[in-house]
């Protein structure tokens, strides 16, 4: 698969975006293994360009208040909680 | 929003022996004493949310995840009266065709003992099968329901898109997916299909299409004068034995007055990679949830939101997550998107035409579930493109939001096969039927 479009670099940086650190040994299994899956997607340039309507439309209404989660029931799930809030890492 | 049934007794120790590992957590939630399915034991895939009982997704990620809430088909099947009696083992996050990729081991065929049960449904089919459960839910997002049907030699019906609701579903890709029922008889299915299916205000992208359903009074064995068309492009693709078990189940319903003929649809050669392209970019924009934050295992990582995040990616999901994840990220990012997803809804578009032809001369369109018998446990994850391609013919009824069933064929040297029966949008009642001429 020489003429691939991934390569290590490739699929280091698709991770990157996916947010999802990859260790060497997965990262080297991983491309050579979407050589293999994106050669065999490259038959979708045969498929012709097909009219379709879409099956779903949007249905618009109001919003309307009802009773939901507990701020307790949401949160219970979370690794780290703080007053009630989500607690997370900072974002910068 | 908490439900009526949140009394589990989730305390890990589960009346059943559970020898083949269908079952990822035991717990009991009883259901009204009175319904449809009163008296019924029911096993629920692990996608599914349950008040107060762990639902995993077969994922470390959700290891000790408790949901505050019901899903829909959850509370529907308690309400008619079943029984739960556990969690189903699944592929993780439903990504798999085999049940191996679960994070709590692989679930073993109980009718094919030393192969696998199929997947992802794979614990709801083998509960099934080893009568640790009377019915089942599963999920079918590219044949996941109908495929373990198939291996462990039990019913099971992929609906109509909408027909069910996904409220409470652990999304993995949205617009293909639906829950579906697993039973040993086509009635049962029928019966619980019932039950599940009709409008849910609290998913809209449900329909009315099984509003006042009678499904199971459709599973009678009539099928005079039915028009089946063999779909021969899934044919060619098969094992030789499997086809010939699936010409036995033909041969039977033309013996009951149906009437076949041959269909070929041409655009079905594109299937497989219009649904993994789909699937993966869905994929990989619904996983995004799991970030750490508001669920996920704790880590030691240091740095910025970034950093962590992917740092709990790594450590929570399993190859076959990570892969579909970064496939459908490379999918739909700038310069690729035009090519592989926008070309795979062309192909999505050309199957859904495709159907609707052939439904023009044929009341049902019919092939093997499967290609192939179920494989032996530890061979097939290796090489995860085969794995791909042993979904041909199920993922081309997703892609075109289509109903369909898989019913006991016979078997191969003792190994299930499936034949799957497709009809027409809503066409829940004619494919029950013809099933149940199948299984006499």
């Amino acid at each position: 698969m020489s003429d691939s479009p991934v390569d290590a670099d490739e699929v280091e940086h698709v991770a990157d975006l996916a947010r999802v650190d990859l260790a060497d040994a997965e990262r080297e299994e991983f491309t050579e293994q979407f050589a293999d899956i994106l050669d065999y997607f490259e038959a979708l340039d045969e498929v012709p360009e097909v009219d379709s309507d879409p099956e779903l439309v949007n249905v618009m209404r109001a919003d309307e208040v009802e009773e939901g989660l507990s701020q307790d029931e949401a949160t219970r799930n979370a690794p780290e909680t703080e007053d009630g809030f989500f607690k997370g890492p900072s974002v910068s | 929003m908490s439900s009526d049934h949140a009394d589990a007794a989730s305390d890990g120790t589960g009346t059943l022996d559970d020898a083949h590992n269908a079952f990822v957590t035991e717990a009991i939630i009883e259901g009204d004493d009175e319904g449809p399915l009163a008296g019924r034991t029911i096993a629920i895939k692990d996608n599914m949310s349950t008040d107060g009982v762990r639902t995993t997704c077969g994922s470390a990620m959700l290891d000790d995840y408790v949901p505050p809430y019901n899903a829909t088909v959850v509370d529907r099947v308690l309400d008619a009266g079943a029984t739960m009696v556990g969690k189903a083992n699944m592929d993780e996050f439903a990504m798999g065709g085999t049940t191996e990729t679960s994070a709590f081991g692989a679930t073993e065929n109980p009718a094919a003992p030393g192969r696998v049960p199929g997947g992802s449904s794979g614990g709801s089919a083998a509960a099934v099968a080893a009568g640790d459960a009377d019915l089942a839910l599963g999920s079918d997002t590219g044949g996941s329901v109908r495929n373990p049907a198939a291996f462990c030699g039990v019913v099971g019906i992929k609906p109509t898109y909408g027909l069910v609701s996904r409220y409470g579903i652990v999304a993995y890709a949205n617009s293909l997916e639906q829950v579906g029922p697993l039973a040993n008889t086509v009635e049962d299915a029928a019966a619980l299909l019932d039950v599940i299916s009709g409008p849910d205000p609290n998913d809209a992208t449900t329909n009315d299409g099984g509003a006042e359903s009678d499904y199971a009074a459709a599973a009678d064995g009539d099928v005079d004068g039915l028009t089946i068309g063999v779909i021969t492009d899934l044919i060619e693709g098969a094992e030789d034995d499997v086809v010939a078990t699936f010409q036995s189940s033909l041969d039977d319903l033309e013996a009951q007055g149906a009437a076949i003929t041959e269909v070929s649809l041409e655009s079905l050669e594109h299937a497989v990679q219009a649904y993994y392209v789909i699937a993966m970019s869905e994929a990989s924009s619904n996983l995004a949830r799991f970030d750490g934050v508001r669920y996920g295992p704790d880590t030691d990582a240091e740095g910025n939101w970034n950093e962590q995040f992917a740092a709990v990616r790594e450590k929570g999901f399993g190859p076959e997550v990570k892969r579909r994840i970064l496939l459908g990220t490379y999918a739909l990012s700038a310069g690729y998107h035009d090519k592989y997803y926008k070309k795979a809804q062309d192909a999505r578009a050309w199957v859904k035409q495709d159907f609707d032809d052939a439904f023009a001369d044929v009341d049902v369109l019919a092939s093997p579930t499967m290609p192939v018998v179920p494989p032996k446990l530890g061979e097939s994850l290796d090489d995860p493109l085969q794995l791909y391609l042993m979904d041909a013919n199920t993922v081309p009824v997703n892609l075109a939001n289509l109903p369909a069933i898989s019913v006991p064929a016979g078997d191969v040297d003792g190994l299930p096969v499936g034949c799957q029966l497709i009809g027409p949008k809503f066409g829940e009642e004619t494919i029950i039927r013809a099933a149940s001429a199948v299984e006499d």
